[in-house]
């Protein structure tokens, strides 16, 4: 990462508008993206972005420009730009910014960076491609695998926020994600398994890669799929539910932690993203779920996809209590959000790059462990299905009546696992769904697991989150299969 | 813009070294965003960004970056001479590409789609009168977006759209809600204020009680943008050469097994009605039009270079997702005025909202109904409806179980703007449809 960002910051005081408050956040990041499909290796591709948002405060209301014109005029501009933006919104904006309480009014200094054990380039673009070559050639065991492919994406970005007021916030970033995928069709029917596409992103290096259990994975995803292929469906059910971690987490994510952002819930994102089903007036009392869930919002876990130190506003990141024991506690809402709707929250003001502005984001939502083991949870089903991996997710806008589909599952008979059924789906009502919670799984069945394809905002933004979660057992969900 | 990026490839043609070649594709925008909330603004900004994208090749052996561009030339070129040593640097580790592929012609192009945009003053006081006394939410984004594309080969193409997108909804109470936008590339106010009149009368139409209606099988009038959700679903994978090949494009049993959609459906790639570029990122030019499905019968897909090297077929402008860009929906004889009426009983559906697929090889999609839906009854409109899940075929529900497309299509602008505005769109009708399945 170069140092321009600190000249960056020292050039932009120098030509700031006179304002009320201006904050200016510089991003720059690297990416690389290697991949490996049917055996050719693709062209790796590199990017390097670098670019500002200034906003500023005054007459009441808020502007923000940004650009990648980092020059001295450039900065100049967006200044003005977004002086002029605050000016002209003030007069019918939605929150009257003279009288709110300032973000980032006392003065916020610190750092943070990702913990990286092996870093990215202690090997060499030879050896990674090789790697991946390796990973996807044994991903080919079949002559009915028809599409296969391995890949890595890594990202290294680091964020300086200063503002008028004297805060200097300075936070680097390394990002894994390694994936597999193997395709496997035959008789008009074809099915998809894979590692990580969606959901095995860590802060970190390289040992991501053996910390996820990426390179021993293949043979297991080529098997998976074949397997898959000659499955019956999954039936169609009123039964048991055992969700594997890496279905939980999309669980967690969609119907507890979109419905619980603040702005969602202040209506900011009717028009897109859509509302909650969660009213102000819950916090404290609602019963969201049965008394084993108990939810941490938890920037401060190391390794986790998206930890901080500070949301990008400049609030302090704290571990925080969201739900406990099936009652829900507290919105994630960023600190206007807070102001805007008289509740506490937590320092998720995200943004995904320098050139949208900070909303509600999720961050790292997690879902604590409880005591029963993955062998318990199997033995106290009578009749119910065990699923792996998401592959399909639809919710409504409120965030309450939900679908998502799994690439892989076992029936449960009698409390042991039974045969593999392809294209298991579930459906239900977030409001109802998380009370038939019936066992939560101990601290060896826990994933730490993470998406960098969040999607949300006007304008649209995708950023990364992260969720930890055990195995959980739900009782009575309605199970089906494909058409 | 256009004469910067004629500058860096003239200076990446000076970077090259013995047998290289290069690509160079810039994605540029200068976007005016104003997010608005409860009738007032949220937040008001500017976003200037400018990406340049290198391919450098010697040989099958090539490597690609991306930068973000500054404006100043001497600094751009700084940053490019530095990407471009390390694509040196990465090629050397790389094997041969066997599905590298560059246009057989240089083929230039020019399109400019730029008529008048509103002063920011002119907007914002619109946006304010729409808003004042009604709780309006959603974004307000206008400017120029480029797109160029220029190689070592001599090939140069430019694409400029100057355009809006006011995209927005009326909230009564609740989840209940009218969804309207307002986007092109000439700005006319008073267009703009008979869509807020026309959709604030529709928000009056859900004062009525809701009606909470249960699972089952209904009859359905889809709006257009209902259809432009369904369809989105199919670009999503639907059309590609190498989802098809691959097995795992939903459409994959009507091009391997002669599904049929109703003789109705025509599906055509329309870039030369649409509002994006005639031109892909790796310069293979667009057909002015490619058949996708014709009466019901699979007739084509989408091929980008890497897809027509890997399996043998031509490319026809496909960029890399090899998704539509311009796709175009072929009208029916139901008026749209008659559109309830002709449903007589069932559900009239504004949006639909959030689709996936239950069984993608099948062709099975979900998702939920938003914003203005009703229950309609002997041809009225008699109650606004909860939401609802839908769970059914596409082959069924745009098959044997399509009931009629209205005459009058509408042409809807795409407002996402992950990573920068999008160009796409889509020119649709409304659909009647029999028996969509429900669930929940």
């Amino acid at each position: 990462m170069s140092p321009s960002l600190d000249s960056l910051a020292r050039r932009f005081a120098a030509v700031a508008p006179r304002a009320g408050f201006w904050s200016l956040r510089a991003v720059e990041e690297r990416n690389d993206h290697l991949a490996v499909r049917r055996g050719i290796v693709q062209p790796p591709r590199t990017g390097l972005d670098l670019g500002v948002m200034v906003t500023v405060t005054a007459d009441g209301g808020i502007g923000y420009a940004a650009t990648c014109d980092v020059s001295d005029a450039g900065l100049r501009r967006a200044g003005e730009q977004a002086r002029a933006w605050a000016a002209s919104s003030g007069r019918n904006g939605l929150v009257d910014h003279s009288c709110i309480a300032r973000i980032a009014c006392e003065p916020v200094r610190g750092t943070y960076a990702s913990i990286v054990r092996r870093p990215w380039g202690e090997t060499s673009l030879a050896d990674k491609v090789d790697l991946l070559r390796e990973q996807c050639a044994r991903l080919k065991r079949d002559e009915r695998i028809v599409d296969w492919s391995s890949a890595l994406w890594r990202t290294e970005s680091t964020t300086v926020l200063v503002t008028s007021t004297g805060s200097d916030i300075r936070q680097t970033f390394h990002c894994v994600l390694p994936m597999l995928s193997a395709t496997a069709a035959a008789n008009g029917e074809s099915v998809t398994r894979s590692f990580g596409g969606h959901h095995q992103a860590r802060q970190g290096g390289l040992e991501v890669l053996d910390d996820t259990g990426f390179t021993g994975a293949a043979p297991r995803i080529a098997e998976q799929a074949l397997e898959l292929l000659a499955a019956p469906d999954c039936p169609t059910a009123t039964q048991d539910l055992l969700l594997a971690p890496d279905q939980m987490i999309l669980q967690i994510h969609e119907s507890i932690g979109h419905p619980l952002e603040l702005d969602r819930i202040l209506g900011d994102e009717r028009n897109y993203a859509g509302t909650s089903f969660v009213t102000p007036d819950m916090f404290g009392t609602y019963r969201y779920g049965s008394e084993l869930l108990n939810v941490i919002f938890d920037p401060t876990r190391e390794g986790q996809l998206a930890s901080y130190a500070f949301d990008d506003d400049g609030t302090r990141a704290e571990r925080t209590w969201i739900i406990r024991d099936g009652i829900l506690l507290r919105p994630l809402g960023g600190a206007l959000s807070q102001a805007r709707a008289g509740l506490p929250g937590v320092a998720n003001a995200r943004a995904n790059g320098w050139s949208r502005p900070p909303i509600d984001r999720m961050a790292n939502l997690n879902l604590e462990p409880g005591t029963s083991s993955f062998a318990d949870m199997v033995r106290a089903v009578e009749r119910g299905v065990y699923m792996e991996s998401n592959c399909s997710w639809s919710i409504d806008d409120s965030r309450n009546k939900f679908q998502f589909g799994c690439e892989w599952a076992r029936l449960i008979e009698h409390g042991e696992l039974r045969h593999v059924v392809k294209k298991p789906n579930y459906r239900g009502v977030s409001a109802s769904f998380w009370r038939s919670l019936a066992m939560v799984g101990d601290p060896s069945t826990v994933e730490m697991l993470g998406t960098p394809f969040c999607g949300k905002g006007e304008p649209n933004q995708v950023i990364r989150v992260g969720h930890a979660s055990p195995a959980c057992l739900f009782r009575g969900v309605e199970t089906f299969g494909g058409a | 813009m256009r004469d910067h990026f004629e500058d860096l490839a003239r200076a990446a043609g000076e970077l090259l070294r013995g047998g290289e070649s290069f690509d160079l594709g810039l994605a540029a925008e200068e976007s005016d965003f104003v997010r608005l909330s409860r009738g007032a603004v949220r937040q008001a900004g500017t976003v200037t960004q400018r990406t340049l994208t290198v391919d450098l090749a010697e040989g099958r052996r090539h490597a690609a970056g991306t930068l973000t561009l500054s404006g100043d030339l001497a600094a751009d070129r700084a940053r490019l001479a530095d990407l471009m040593l390390e694509l040196r640097e990465q090629r050397a580790a790389l094997p041969e590409d066997p599905w590298l592929l560059h246009p057989d012609e240089v083929s230039s192009s020019e399109r400019t789609l730029a008529g008048r945009l509103p002063e920011r003053a002119e907007a914002l006081e619109r946006l304010r009168e729409a808003g004042e006394g009604r709780d309006l939410v959603g974004l307000y984004a206008a400017g120029p977006v480029h797109v160029g594309f220029a190689s070592s080969r001599g090939q140069r193409c430019w694409f400029t759209q100057a355009s809006f997108n006011l995209d927005w909804s009326f909230y009564l109470d609740g989840d209940r809600a009218v969804k309207a936008s307002y986007a092109g590339l000439d700005w006319r106010p008073q267009e703009l204020a008979r869509k807020v009149a026309d959709a604030t009368r529709q928000l009056e139409a859900l004062a009525r009680p809701t009606r909470r209606l249960a699972p089952g099988r209904y009859h359905v009038a889809l709006a257009p943008d209902a259809v432009a959700e369904l369809l989105g679903l199919l670009g999503w994978g639907g059309f590609s050469l190498r989802a098809l090949r691959t097995k795992t494009s939903p459409l994959v049993r009507m091009a391997d097994e002669d599904e049929r959609l109703h003789p109705a459906v025509t599906l055509v790639e329309d870039t030369a009605a649409g509002l994006a570029p005639d031109f892909q990122e790796q310069g293979f030019r667009r057909p002015p039009r490619v058949p996708l499905i014709e009466r019901g019968v699979w007739r084509g897909s989408l091929v980008s270079p890497r897809s027509a090297a890997e399996f043998g077929a031509a490319c026809n402008g496909a960029s890399a997702d090899e998704a539509p860009r311009s796709l175009d929906m072929a009208a029916g004889d139901v008026p749209s005025n008659e559109l309830v009426r002709r449903l007589g009983t069932g559900i009239l559906v504004s949006n639909l909202h959030y689709l996936n697929y239950s069984d993608r090889v099948q062709c099975r999609a979900t998702g939920m109904t938003r914003f203005a839906c009703f229950q309609v009854e002997g041809g009225e409109v008699v109650a606004p409806i909860g939401v609802l899940r839908f769970d059914d075929t596409i082959y069924r529900m745009l098959g044997r179980n399509l009931a009629g497309l209205t005459a009058e299509r509408e042409t809807i602008l795409d407002p996402l703007t992950y990573g920068g505005r999008s160009v796409a769109s889509m020119r649709v009708p409304g659909a009647l449809i029999a028996d969509v399945a429900f669930t929940l």
